[in-house]
């Protein structure tokens, strides 16, 4: 079967693209980046600012379990509505750094679409740490995400 | 004694990556591998010690010769390194795409 989110992440390349066909019409695949609730529903974090135009910037949020919160943000260089988004992104207080995130929107039929996702690190040793990221972290993602839950329903 | 090797350490260098490429096909002696470089034998020996350590080859005596192969199951643990993150990007275009299968534009 034909995957329909795929990463090529070469040997030894401080880079990676992220594809995925989406069973969604372009606009509506874009308008889940462009608008903030949309954002915070399928990301599962607060959206504390999004200026989606040239050079704006943004803050998203997650609190875990303990209430401890942690923070991402980035700015976006460029803004073209339905075809794509340049801008770079950072988890506040990790080692990482900075990524640079290069999004296009495509149209592939009027009821499908697809989204590249070209990610660029500040080194080959960073890209791969990230790669390997949610074997440490799926646990904690997933206490999350059922803390989320739980708290909506108090 | 030596300490374990990480395994992305290994691959990360490109000899070692050559040499890998190079049992993909035959199992082949020290000396064989390094008659494929230019590169001293001793360093060529240095790499294969390392690519043995982290198991990504395995070392097997023949007579008098000791023929290296690729360990298989090894190199898929490295395909399959990245699995969790595509996941992890899939469950996200997962949720995304239910959302906007049911999304009503404000009036």
């Amino acid at each position: 079967m034909e995957l329909k989110t795929k990463i090529n992440a070469v040997d030894g390349k401080q880079e990676l693209v992220i594809t995925r066909a989406f069973d969604l019409p372009l606009e509506l695949l874009f308008k889940a980046y462009a608008e903030p609730e949309i954002v915070e529903q399928w990301m599962g974090t607060k959206v504390l600012k999004l200026e989606n135009k040239n050079h704006g910037s943004y803050q998203l949020e997650t609190t875990d379990p303990k209430g401890n919160k942690h923070g991402f943000n980035g700015t976006i260089h460029e803004f073209v509505l339905n075809e794509k988004i340049i801008r770079t992104f950072e988890m506040s207080n990790t080692p990482f750094g900075v990524q640079l995130e290069f999004l296009e929107f495509e149209k592939v039929t009027d009821s499908t679409s697809k989204l590249t996702m070209h990610v660029v690190y500040k080194s080959v040793e960073i890209r791969d740490q990230i790669l390997k990221l949610p074997f440490a972290q799926g646990i904690n993602m997933a206490h999350n995400r059922l803390q989320e839950i739980v708290n909506q329903l108090k | 004694m030596n300490l374990r090797r990480d395994v992305f350490q290994a691959i990360a260098d490109p000899t070692r990556r050559a040499i890998l490429m190079l049992v993909t096909t035959q199992s082949m002696t020290a000396g064989t591998i390094a008659s494929n470089f230019d590169t001293a034998r001793p360093t060529v020996s240095k790499h294969l010690q390392i690519l043995t350590e982290c198991e990504l080859l395995t070392a097997e005596q023949s007579g008098r010769e000791i023929y290296y192969h690729l360990n298989a199951k090894k190199m898929k643990e490295i395909a399959d390194f990245i699995e969790p993150f595509r996941k992890m990007w899939d469950d996200r275009f997962n949720k995304l795409e239910d959302i906007m299968k049911n999304y009503k534009p404000k009036e």
